[in-house]
């Protein structure tokens, strides 16, 4: 089995898995981070949404080996300490979780976006929610979480 | 109650922080020691024999622990999956109720239905192996469509049910309906289909089940809304091992809306499988085979008839619904299209004669079961569908002809003419609240606004009532249900004043959590903090029925308010003692005992350490400790209603409807946490806006399901739906303590009549009068070139 090495939520890891094993994979079942998630067959959900390099990618759609050497960054790697990352205080705030399944991949593409658009628009919210599906909240408090999460990492507090 | 932290306060969520860390725990995330994996070997076909299961080259593939398949069901006794409730036809005939075995014995029914479970050490081996199963499959007629399943000749999903038919049921008087429609002014006639839809949670279901040989005992990790019911039904049914040897834990999980209620195989499997491997065995659904194996909802064809006097008072209602089963009977399925449906046939109005019938029809397709609504969505919409089109048949306006047909509030409490009883509401005001808040008087210059852009609007509404709060266990009992729907608290005082609650109700997504705390903080005076919800594990919670209906507030908030009482009794005594006071003068407020009158108080923490460290007490007569539990079966069913007002903009030239505001009106009784209550109602427009625009589960004429994945099935995402205008005008339940009705699931029965009313009053113009769900731009296209061409032929 190849040996896998890469950096998850800041600290080095090296592990073993074959080569046809998904990013999710890796993620949840060799490194036991289970707060990715796995909600669907054809990449169109968006639980599984992690950071790699700073960017938001849906951990099923690559495979494990293609990581190798990359930085990744899980829902595990946000809060700092007790403090929750301004996103997840702001879904926290907003009502923008219900079952929490689909609260990971929302707020690690959340934080992309607000990387990307500071203050971005209910529109444009919206339309880059295209690939996260909640079935809980009809999207209507995770816009506004992710607007004022938005706001608030781009010194918006 | 003067608590910031209690009832109408909107608390944020206890339980958000786990959830937005990555460490909520889901069934999946469960992984044992020693663990290994199982997959199914799935029907291909709609209907077929199965000659043969050829296992020999999956059991030497490596890694695998076992392939077992119906024969070893059978061989070892297991029960098929029961059906939890009893529907009887007409004549007083039971249903059809064919065997339901685990894994397939001799025939598959569906696409989906399960031969064979192969169990290896890796989900990667067992899924490799799986695929190395040979079925020797005799494919058969098979009738994937409700409306080829009731015609004559079609292919039989079962020996026993001629016609395809499960039952034959009615509800109503026919004598008193057809006078009334003798005498009518005007008959509105109206056919429809609801359309199937899959429940789609986002999290998959799964179970883990692991059988400790040592000890005799099993443990079942399971997506489940109701583990004691999931308990129940493997200890009395499928199992059959008592339940104090059964363990069953519903830990996070991550959305149901009605399909994790049901008992499915696959929890008995595990359980099963893992006893004859001697290893805990795992299985995860992946998104294909949830589409193909969860519980579907709706998938009605109706017609109905409203007949009118001369005024447009309405005089009578005459229903005729074939609903769908499925290929076999799920938990819950006959209830559905009867005791949750044609009872709501009355809707918000005052009809003095109304008749349904019901037939029941197998179909090779999945269970059709409750999916958010349960019935109450498929009346409200052929009713609002049928008052829209008397309103335009008749040249009435659609609001006075709703308001002039609106039980009056001071009609409560009022007797439907289908068994129910509403107990209180105030329909005019939830109608008045929604069309202030949607600016009604203002559609006409935004209708102008869109045709300048070249857009067609369109404004929809519907009136509508649900009954949920379930349910009274007599009545149930009566109807045919085979359990009480009554709920379970214990509430545990600790010593230093904190409190553990541990309720039968199971949220996954509900925010139980928060608002049951709410509860203590209101009730106690102690802070959210200091409360701990403790739900979904059979070992800790003394017994429940879980979560669905809308009734984990008003009927397990109101179990919770039972042990409450008992606790501030026994706390009554114990303060009356320490005050040296006669209990009848001990009254309790804001968290603290008080001798009436006077100043002298203990606070609630002093008398909860007294009952713990009991030294000075009355230990004559009131033991130490404080902790109650209470069991609470609710009186009635409660009953939500209210208004949901939809605008639509189409584009003509691509049929594409967006909608363009949603402003509803809903009156749920009183409400815990308004936060929470909004998100409530969110969710369920948004999954009724998806049956009226975007969603149907599309079975092929052989039982093929052509759409499922999220590449074919139409979820609605965030660009699809608008912000909601969510309000409410309260009228407290009158029977139970709290007075709450309850919102799991009034967006889902509400909203999907008024998006299609808007979309055919957008479409009226052209002459468009008929349009079904979902009404995605391929149809409303059509509908316009179809329009056009006939104005133009």
């Amino acid at each position: 089995m190849p040996k896998l090495t890469l950096s998850v939520n800041g600290q080095p890891r090296t592990i073993d898995c074959a080569n046809a094993t998904l990013l999710v994979e890796a993620i949840r079942e060799h490194l036991g981070l289970t707060g990715t998630h796995v909600g669907c067959d054809s990449s169109q959900c968006g639980a599984c949404t992690v950071h790699v390099d700073g960017r938001s990618v849906k951990s099923c759609t690559m495979l494990a080996v293609e990581a190798e050497g990359a930085a990744i960054t899980t829902i595990e790697g946000l809060a700092t300490g007790n403090d929750l990352h301004p996103m997840q205080a702001a879904f926290k705030e907003h009502h923008g979780l219900q079952c929490g399944f689909c609260t990971p991949g929302m707020v690690m593409s959340a934080c992309d976006l607000a990387a990307r658009n500071p203050a971005p628009s209910e529109g444009e919210v919206r339309h880059w929610l295209e690939g996260n599906l909640c079935r809980c909240t009809g999207y209507h408090n995770i816009v506004k979480a992710v607007r004022a999460g938005a706001g608030d990492m781009n010194g918006g507090k | 109650m003067g608590n910031a932290q209690g009832i109408g306060a909107a608390v944020k969520r206890k339980e958000d922080r786990r959830f937005l860390v990555g460490r909520g725990q889901y069934t999946d995330d469960v992984t044992l020691p020693n663990q290994s994996y199982a997959v199914f070997v799935r029907s291909p076909y709609g209907h077929a024999k199965v000659n043969g299961v050829e296992a020999k080259a999956a059991l030497a593939a490596p890694g695998v622990l076992a392939v077992l398949t119906g024969a070893d069901v059978a061989a070892d006794g297991l029960g098929g999956i029961p059906c939890g409730w009893l529907v009887k036809s007409k004549d007083g005939s039971p249903m059809v109720e064919p065997p339901h075995p685990a894994l397939a014995q001799g025939k598959v029914r569906h696409v989906g239905d399960p031969v064979a479970m192969v169990i290896a050490s890796t989900k990667a081996a067992a899924k490799a192996a799986a695929a190395l199963v040979e079925v020797d499959y005799e494919p058969l007629p098979a009738v994937g469509l409700l409306a080829n399943a009731i015609a004559p000749g079609a292919p039989q999903v079962w020996d026993e049910a001629p016609g395809n038919v499960c039952f034959d049921w009615h509800i109503g008087d026919p004598a008193t309906t057809d006078a009334a429609f003798a005498k009518a002014a005007h008959v509105v006639e109206l056919d429809l289909v609801n359309n199937r839809v899959a429940p789609n949670p986002m999290e998959p279901r799964a179970a883990n089940g692991n059988f400790d040989g040592a000890n005799d005992q099993y443990t079942l990790y399971t997506t489940s809304q109701n583990p004691h019911l999931t308990r129940l039904l493997l200890a009395a049914f499928t199992l059959k091992v008592p339940e104090h040897k059964l363990r069953v834990i519903a830990p996070d999980v991550g959305g149901g809306f009605g399909s994790k209620i049901f008992h499915y195989a696959e929890e008995l499997l595990v359980l099963w499988a893992s006893r004859r491997v001697g290893r805990p065995v795992k299985w995860t659904s992946d998104r294909m085979e949830a589409f193909l194996t969860d519980a579907h909802g709706r998938d009605h064809i109706s017609n109905a008839k409203l007949a009118l006097d001369a005024n447009g008072k309405f005089l009578g209602l005459r229903v005729h619904t074939y609903a769908a089963m499925g290929a076999y009977l799920s938990t819950f399925a006959p209830a559905v299209p009867t005791y949750l449906y044609a009872t709501l046939l009355s809707g918000p109005y005052d009809f003095p004669a109304i008749y349904a019938e019901v037939k029941a029809i197998f179909t090779n397709t999945v269970a059709v079961d409750a999916y958010r609504g349960a019935g109450r969505p498929e009346a409200t919409y052929l009713l609002e569908r049928l008052v829209e089109k008397a309103a335009r048949q008749l040249g009435m306006d659609r609001v006075e002809l709703r308001r002039k047909n609106l039980i009056r509030a001071d009609q409560f409490p009022y007797q439907t003419q289908v068994a129910l009883q509403y107990d209180i509401g105030d329909y005019q005001a939830t109608l008045d609240l929604a069309l202030e808040q949607a600016d009604y008087a203002g559609y006409a210059a935004r209708a102008a606004a869109s045709k300048a852009k070249g857009k067609l609007r369109g404004f929809g509404m519907s009136t509508y009532i649900e009954a949920c709060g379930i349910a009274p266990s007599a009545l149930v009992g009566a109807l045919g249900a085979r359990a009480g729907l009554y709920e379970a608290a214990n509430v545990r005082i600790h010593p230093t004043g904190s409190v553990t609650v541990f309720t039968g109700t199971h949220s996954h997504g509900q925010g139980h959590e928060t608002t049951f705390a709410q509860l203590i903080a209101d009730r106690l005076g102690v802070s959210t903090d200091q409360v701990e919800v403790v739900h979904g594990d059979t070992d800790r919670i003394p017994f429940g029925m879980g979560t669905y209906g809308s009734r984990s507030a008003s009927v397990g908030g109101s179990a919770i308010v039972k042990a409450l009482d008992k606790i501030v009794d026994k706390g009554k005594k114990i303060a009356a003692h320490l005050l040296e006071a006669s209990v009848a003068d001990i009254e309790f407020k804001d968290g603290q005992y008080r001798v009436v009158g006077t100043d002298r108080v203990k606070a609630f923490g002093e008398v909860a350490f007294a009952a713990y460290v009991p030294h000075n007490y009355p230990i004559e007569t009131v033991e130490p400790g404080l902790e109650e539990s209470a069991f609470y079966d609710p009186k009635n069913f409660t009953f939500p209603g209210g208004t949901h007002l939809v605008e639509v903009e189409i584009d003509p030239d691509t049929g594409v409807v967006e909608v363009a505001s949603v402003t509803i009106a809903d009156d749920v009784g009183v409400i815990i946490n308004p936060m929470i209550v909004d998100g409530q109602a969110h969710g369920g427009l948004a999954q009724g806006i998806g049956q009226a625009l975007l969603e149907e589960a599309v079975y092929d004429a052989e039982g093929q399901l052509t759409n499922g994945t999220y590449m074919g099935y139409c979820m609605p995402r965030a660009a699809d739906l608008p912000n909601f205008k969510v309000g409410n005008h309260v009228t407290a339940c009158t029977h139970n303590p709290l007075g709450i009705k309850g919102v799991g699931e009034v967006g889902a029965i509400g909203v999907p009549p008024a998006v299609i009313n808007a979309v055919l009053d957008a479409l009226a113009p052209l002459g468009v009068t008929d349009i079904s769900m979902p009404a995605t731009p391929e149809k409303v296209w059509r509908a316009i070139q179809a329009a056009r061409a006939g104005k133009g032929a």
